[in-house]
């Protein structure tokens, strides 16, 4: 059972629908405010499961085959033009992507697609067949490469394109909601376990302070709020000062609109 | 029950589809739900819900659903109910031929022959008692409910009443209300609809080395490098906004404003335009919000063809005659010889590819004359998320 780990700390919810995921072989999709971490969970997953972690980050230009296989059709030219190698063995050509590598992995690995919703709009239906039978056939060498364990596979996507229904349908899907004070506490002490009490409440306080205000474009993160807390550290600073202005604001706030509208609020 | 509980999350517009119905059961048959209501609430929604946005929608079946009702089921009779479900064809009367034939497929499928299996073995098991049957169980194979061993779930922990208060509890909430797209509607979320609005060719000079097209050529060169280029890909879509301002439009202008930025940020149109007008489009249409500048309609007609593609937003919400007669604009001293009809008529000739967006609730369209006037020449989508996004599909259809 996946519980949270020394260095990621989970919602008991989202415990489950890894459990869920894990249990039915199917893809975890995951959703979430950026900084979230979304992506961490992959991470976290792969150490609990002393699994190897082979990630995907996918671009707007990423396609689909080229998570599978890549055929280096010019190298083969190159090397047939000026006699290098041995022009006939085609596996040489062949450098697997992600997906193959997860795919001939002897050891179940968790394979993590990164950003999916970057790339083309077709780009998950084209992944559809190869996620659900988790082989594929390579035509250059006559070759299919089927995965001997179905690899754990979790994918993430910030919602700029709509996913089709087709592959949703065979995912567990789980949106991350933000972590309540509770839960970020929790986080704070696995990233800082000797915290002055005094200082971590301010900085809560502040940062879901923050948060609430409308005018801000970008709210600040989890990931903000710890390198927050790490900036104040590191310069000292009393935890009183807090209450009145914010040092450091440049690590919360990374819009100048937003930087903006807050000097206007705080007067 | 959960074939009832499958039809209700459909009723209210979750997309169910059979196989998530099966994979919820093959989750509950592993025990993962581990009779707890909490759990299946978690469990139910990361396997039968999807999308964030409906999120609500679950909170708000599930607490229906499960609020007055002593949840109990044993799995084998679950098991049942399905199967006889899939057996029977007059269930599917709500299903759409395409997921009829998924059926036919999943009827082959090797889950559900996984299902069947256990359905035998736990018949063979029964008597020795098992985990999802109480050993008290005469029939293993009654209806839910009154099967007096069946599972009861979600009853034990503290503030709990009425068979799992404590996930209805959490349903109620509804802390994903503000998730549904029929109601977050910011310049990003109207953004991301326009980008699908696309529709891409090879268009112009070639100057694109095509790789592929190179070395297919190039082997067939007997490895003599031969250069193939290609145009690019680019959008083809043009895309004309009008957007009726003042009056009744007034308390929608954030909402239309909205639109417009997006509309202008999108960059991936080959071309772009926008005008406003006042009530319904005559003979001037106006280049700002507070209506000074204008350009004739008929030069913007002129420069449009079937290439174009149009969204009107307006609520369509006039007096009949400022629609049908000429001389019945709303501004005096704008004495209009055409009707607003006969231009919106035109304008359905030139780009066929229209549709208008109405950000009326949808219970005003039927009651407003002018509307359905109106909905007689133009496709009306609301000017919601959801209608944005059915109007952009409707407009990469082909022209008809």
């Amino acid at each position: 059972m996946f519980t949270s780990t020394n260095s990621y700390i989970a919602s008991s919810q989202l415990q489950e629908v890894v459990n869920v995921s894990i249990a039915l072989e199917k893809p975890l999709l995951l959703r979430g405010e950026p900084g979230t971490g979304k992506t961490l969970l992959a991470k976290a997953i792969a150490e609990h499961l002393g699994a190897p972690l082979i990630s995907w980050n996918v671009k707007s230009t990423t396609l689909a085959q080229q998570g599978l296989y890549t055929y280096d059709a010019v190298q083969r030219l190159h090397d047939s033009r000026f006699g290098d190698g041995d022009v006939n063995d085609l596996s040489q050509y062949i450098k697997l992507g992600p997906l193959g590598q997860a795919f001939s992995m002897d050891k179940r690995p968790v394979l993590l697609i990164d950003e999916i919703d970057k790339a083309d709009m077709e780009f998950p239906n084209d992944l559809l067949h190869e996620l659900d039978q988790m082989s594929f056939y390579i035509p250059e060498t006559n070759e299919t490469i089927t995965a001997s364990q179905r690899p754990m596979v979790i994918i993430t996507s910030n919602a700029e394109k709509e996913l089709p229904d087709a592959f949703l349908r065979r995912c567990v899907f789980h949106y991350i909601e933000f972590p309540n004070p509770d839960l970020m506490r929790q986080i704070v002490d696995v990233h800082y376990p000797d915290l002055d009490e005094k200082l971590i409440s301010r900085c809560m306080a502040r940062f879901y302070w923050l948060r609430d205000l409308d005018e801000l474009r970008k709210k600040p993160s989890t990931s903000e709020l710890v390198d927050w807390i790490g900036a104040l550290l590191r310069s000292g600073i009393d935890p009183d000062k807090l209450q009145k202005e914010l040092p450091f604001i440049g690590v919360l706030i990374k819009k100048e609109r937003d930087l903006v509208a807050l000097k206007k609020r705080l007067g | 029950m959960f074939i009832e509980f499958f039809y209700l999350l459909r009723a209210r517009g979750v997309p169910v589809a059979t196989q998530e119905l099966l994979d919820l059961l093959h989750a509950l048959s592993k025990g993962l739900d581990q009779q707890n209501l909490e759990r299946f609430y978690v469990l139910g929604r990361s396997v039968l819900v999807k999308r964030v946005e409906h999120y609500d929608l679950w909170d708000q079946v599930f607490s229906e659903f499960f609020k007055d009702r002593p949840f109990s089921f044993d799995l084998d009779a679950l098991t049942e109910e399905v199967m006889d479900w899939l057996k029977d064809p007059r269930e599917m009367r709500e299903l759409t031929d395409e997921e009829r034939e998924a059926l036919e497929a999943l009827r082959r499928d090797e889950l559900l022959k996984q299902l069947q299996n256990r359905l035998e073995t736990q018949k063979e098991r029964h008597d020795g008692g098992s985990h999802w049957i109480g050993t008290g169980g005469t029939s293993p194979f009654g209806h839910s409910g009154e099967n007096p061993a069946g599972v009861r779930i979600g009853e034990s922990g503290p503030g709990k009443k009425n068979g799992g208060g404590g996930a209805v509890a959490v349903a109620q909430a509804r802390n994903f209300r503000n998730l549904r797209r029929d109601i977050k509607l910011d310049v990003r979320s109207i953004g991301v609809a326009l980008r699908k609005l696309k529709l891409l060719t090879r268009d112009g000079r070639a100057d694109e080395l095509d790789l592929d097209g190179t070395i297919e050529a190039t082997g067939k060169n007997a490895g003599d490098l031969e250069i193939v280029m290609r145009a690019p890909r680019k959008n083809k879509v043009k895309l004309l906004l009008l957007m009726d301002v003042g009056g009744s439009m007034t308390p929608y202008s954030r909402l239309c404003s909205r639109l417009f930025t997006a509309a202008h940020q999108a960059s991936h149109f080959k071309q772009f335009k926008s005008y406003y007008f006042h009530n319904c489009p005559y003979g001037v249409l106006y280049e700002d919000m507070s209506q000074r500048q204008y350009t004739e309609t008929r030069e913007v007609f002129a420069q449009l063809d079937q290439s174009w593609k149009c969204v009107v937003v307006g609520d369509a919400a006039m007096a009949p005659d400022e629609l049908m007669y000429s001389g019945g604009s709303i501004d005096l001293y704008h004495l209009n010889q055409r009707s607003g009809l006969s231009w919106l008529e035109e304008l359905k000739e030139l780009v066929p590819s229209t549709v208008w967006l109405n950000p009326d609730p949808l219970n005003y369209w039927e009651v407003t004359y002018t509307v359905r006037r109106i909905r007689e020449i133009f496709d009306m989508y609301p000017l919601t998320l959801e209608g944005l996004d059915d109007a952009v599909a409707r407009l990469k259809q082909r022209a008809v």
